[in-house]
């Protein structure tokens, strides 16, 4: 079920579109922003409250990159991947935190503290490499600065 | 003699942005009282043209012929929408975080004049998933707007009304096409649609729609303020303006810099990007973006606006370019583009869909040494099966871009791999 939250945050969205369809990527947003992910059963949720198929809104949520179908860690580790920051040597820092973690591209820590994922440039190439964690932003990140980084998040 | 830089100037970096009061104090907002009180729509957009002013996302289409094919009769379904782009996201750009970032109030009144110049009743800014900074910050200048009646109904007594929101995307390349856009504003998924119908016709919802860049954006307030002679005087070509170019890779200080259009390569890599670093030489530059054909050191001195670069072979894109040093394996470079490309395909037309992975397949094998002589030949083929003409919109033959001409350009760097059975730079 929907939470109340969930709803009113879904019905503000409906609100501002000719039909309620379009709100799907915004309901997802949403409802993963409380949930931290998307299950089927919230798939199916979000279906039922929108009068659409659960496979339509499934076709949504597995096309964008930042929509969780699967669990995420408490902190999810974004990092650049793209041209300038492969130059600028993101493969290093990708080593350093699979060392440091355990944990490769698309795994989470037993311990569910980090998420780690790859992520297509974030627009600041002239700071690479770059990554971000939740929604702070890293630039010209060197491997001696990791463990300071990593231990803001608990 | 200082060059002007009308988008820039009152960007500093350590600085938080204007707020409304400081924007004004600056002369924000007056071409907006210009052109409620003194002129119609359809003399704002002959200005526009007049000045020349050439879309900054990358193909570089005139802004005022695309406006000038919205309908704006009475009859005209509505409503009429406005979008700004600001899905941010081709490889090696960051020209837009520096706009949004630095002062968003400059592109929201470049919206509201714009959405004035083609009587759009709601205007998005569809931004990109990323700019946490930027989302919090343009939030908070459209809701100043709103509260100075910039925004809303009656706008400064002219009659005109304008809503703006924000969107802000969940990440994927293709959101950047301007009618994947539409679609994924829609809440579909962001596959491009087919043209004609073209989006001034049929955009959003089936309603008449444009879609412009933050940095094309930008630049209508000044055209108002200082006329389309004054545009076109502040570049060293013929396509009016500035240009917010950047410069990434191993060069001593990267960065972006609003310069007059047509500056040289040479200066942005030497002077303002301070050379390359020690130890490195210049191999190749994508001159606009990762979908741009590679250029060389034998065209350092070509200009960077839209035609001289066209004419070297390549795109000016974005303006904001990667620079490949002589440490750097260019196979490596193009499977790592590839790679991309192959990731953000929406899957929408076979040959992007299937046509990609091969290649960057071919690459990897390449990369590892287990490369075979005609896998060169393979890649040629591919640069003509994906290019354009043969699918439904340009990610793939952009993705074609650097492939084709590091072929062109590099080809020994590719036999080597196949002959040595390694990478060289290894």
């Amino acid at each position: 079920m929907l939470s109340t939250t969930e709803k009113e945050a879904i019905d503000h969205e409906i609100g501002l579109v000719p039909h309620k369809r379009a709100t799907v990527i915004e309901a997802l947003k949403i409802v993963q922003q409380h949930r931290g992910w998307i299950s089927d059963d919230s798939v199916e949720e979000i279906a039922d409250y929108l009068g659409i198929s659960p496979a339509e809104v499934d076709s949504v949520a597995t096309f964008y990159n930042l929509i969780f179908r699967k669990p995420v860690g408490r902190h999810v580790i974004l990092l650049c991947d793209s041209i300038s920051c492969y130059v600028m040597g993101y493969k290093g820092l990708y080593a350093a935190l699979q060392h440091k973690l355990h944990i490769s591209f698309g795994q989470t820590c037993p311990d569910n503290r980090f998420t780690l994922l790859p992520n297509a440039c974030l627009g600041c190439c002239d700071h690479a490499p770059a990554m971000m964690i939740d929604k702070d932003l890293y630039r010209d990140i060197t491997i001696e600065q990791l463990d300071d980084i990593l231990k803001k998040y608990a | 003699m200082m060059t002007e830089r009308p988008l820039t100037r009152n960007i500093y970096p350590d600085r938080p942005p204007m707020n409304l009061k400081e924007y004004e104090q600056t002369g924000g907002y007056a071409a907006l009282r210009k052109v409620c009180s003194s002129m119609d729509p359809a003399a704002l957009q002959k200005l526009v043209q007049d000045s020349n002013l050439k879309g900054r996302g990358g193909a570089g289409f005139s802004t005022g012929m695309k406006w000038s094919l919205i309908p704006m009769d009475d009859k005209a379904a509505r409503p009429k929408y406005l979008i700004a782009n600001a899905d941010e996201m081709e490889p090696g750009t960051f020209k837009d975080r520096l706009l949004l970032e630095g002062n968003p109030h400059q592109l929201i009144e470049g919206m509201i004049l714009a959405a004035y110049a083609i009587q759009a009743d709601i205007a998005y800014v569809f931004l990109r998933w990323a700019y946490h900074e930027a989302a919090a910050l343009i939030r908070k200048s459209i809701q100043e707007a709103y509260d100075a009646g910039y925004l809303g109904t009656d706008i400064l007594g002219s009659g005109f009304h304008l809503e703006m929101y924000l969107h802000t995307g969940v990440g994927r390349y293709m959101c950047g096409e301007e009618t994947a856009l539409l679609n994924a504003l829609e809440g579909k998924r962001a596959t491009p649609r087919a043209k004609p119908p073209f989006p001034q016709i049929s955009g959003l919802f089936g309603k008449p729609t444009i879609v412009n860049n933050v940095e094309t954006l930008c630049c209508v307030p000044h055209i108002v303020n200082n006329g389309a002679a004054w545009f076109k005087g502040l570049s060293y070509s013929e396509d009016g303006g500035t240009k917010v170019y950047g410069v990434s890779g191993k060069v001593k200080r990267p960065g972006a810099w609003e310069l007059p259009m047509g500056v040289t390569m040479r200066e942005l890599i030497e002077e303002h990007a301070g050379g390359m670093k020690s130890g490195y030489e210049l191999k190749g530059v994508l001159p606009g973006g990762a979908s741009t054909d590679f250029l060389t050191t034998q065209h350092l001195d070509i200009k960077m606006d839209y035609k001289s670069v066209a004419a070297a072979g390549s795109r000016l894109g974005t303006g904001t370019m990667i620079v490949l040093d002589s440490g750097t394996c260019p196979v490596g470079f193009v499977h790592n583009l590839q790679h991309f490309f192959a990731q953000e395909s929406c899957g929408w037309c076979t040959p992007c869909r299937e046509g990609l992975p091969w290649v960057e397949k071919i690459l990897l094998a390449l990369e590892k040494g287990d490369g075979k002589p005609e896998d060169i030949e393979l890649l040629q083929m591919h640069t003509q099966f994906l290019g354009p003409g043969n699918t439904f919109c340009a990610l793939a033959p952009g993705a074609m871009e650097p492939l084709q001409s590091a072929l062109k350009y590099f080809m020994e760097d590719f036999e080597k791999h196949v002959e040595h059975k390694k990478c060289p730079y290894d």
